[in-house]
């Protein structure tokens, strides 16, 4: 039981891990690039672990802005965790204090959707397969930001192998896969709107939160449609 | 050697902040006693309403190389779950990028 949940967990983080290798690789390569050095950059993503903050936070290095500001700025890009977290709630009641605590580390992006989807099918988030799934997307993500940053100089040109379309259309399938929850089409509709609206606004980062928000503040206030099956 | 004391302190303390809010979320929901119906929905909501914002500015502010990847990729991922979508949209942008 507890080794086909190692089993299963490790295959679903190799499968985020694949698509998530090129980002770690090109944060280690623009982070060089931005005068950071391969050590900073590999500790960068071995104790942040979030790769779009981290690549805000290289940006920042290279315009020697304050030291709060980068601080911020990485926290303002990871904003969105803070609604993860509240939502794992309910899946992490039997795990011991310190599987908890180690858990709310590793609680990126695919590890939140993953989970939730797991949930979803088997009717629980295992700390055994949450922390292997957790364990592989780490080291590969370390791995590939402390590879990009020796090697990243072969990457002459990340736009011609199209490397800044495979986030977002990696994220669209996370979406896809929330598809028959309730209420699906209006959240994703107006939180769509809401960021398009904040990033021309607001501006980058805020519209993260803004547009989440948005869309979370609409399945609120919409009444539980009928045939939903409750979740436990 | 290779880092100094400044830097390594910022990433520390970036590092601090990233772990608040990936447990701030979580301590914050503990201290209710119950949770009201309405909570619970919203938060059910959370996965799409956070990633719709990922993907749609991208769309939105995309040249047309990236929308024709996106919309092949939602095509793709309607009939399709798995890795087929990344593989269609991202093929869709090397090959506008390379032959148009």
């Amino acid at each position: 039981m507890n080794r086909t949940d190692i089993w299963q967990g490790a295959r679903t983080g190799a499968v985020v891990a694949f698509s998530t290798l090129p980002f770690g690789l090109l944060f280690g390569a623009v982070a060089v690039d931005g005068g950071v050095t391969p050590l900073e950059a590999t500790i960068m993503s071995a104790t942040i672990f979030g790769g779009a903050s981290q690549l805000v936070g290289v940006q920042l290095f290279g315009h020697h802005v304050p030291a709060w500001l980068v601080v911020l700025s990485v926290f303002a890009v990871n904003f969105r965790h803070i609604l993860y977290s509240a939502a794992m709630a309910p899946h992490v009641q039997d795990y011991t204090l310190g599987q908890r605590l180690l858990a709310f580390f590793f609680l990126t992006d695919p590890q939140f959707a993953e989970s939730v989807k797991r949930s979803e099918e088997t009717g629980r988030v295992s700390p055994i397969w949450y922390l292997s799934m957790a364990f592989v997307i780490y080291v590969v993500w370390v791995a590939g930001s402390a590879l990009g940053a020796v090697f990243g100089k072969l990457i002459t040109d990340p736009k011609a192998i199209a490397m800044d379309v495979l986030l977002p259309v990696y994220f669209l399938g996370l979406v896809l896969g929330f598809r028959r929850r309730a209420n699906f089409l209006p959240v994703v509709a107006v939180s769509a709107a809401a960021s398009i609206l904040a990033m021309h606004t607001v501006g980058s980062p805020w519209h993260v939160s803004i547009g989440a928000i948005a869309g979370i503040i609409v399945a609120a206030l919409l009444p539980e449609p009928k045939g939903t099956k409750a979740e436990s | 050697m290779t880092t100094d004391l400044r830097t390594l302190l910022i990433i520390l303390a970036a590092a601090l902040a990233t772990y608040a809010t990936r447990i701030g979320g979580y301590v914050m929901i503990t201290r209710m006693k119950t949770i009201p119906p309405r909570l619970e929905r919203a938060l059910n909501a959370v996965p799409g309403a956070v990633l719709a914002t990922l993907v749609a500015p991208a769309f939105f502010d995309g040249g047309w190389d990236v929308k024709a990847a996106l919309i092949v990729a939602l095509l793709v991922g309607l009939r399709h779950a798995g890795f087929g979508l990344i593989i269609a949209g991202w093929g869709t942008a090397v090959l506008i990028r390379h032959f148009a």
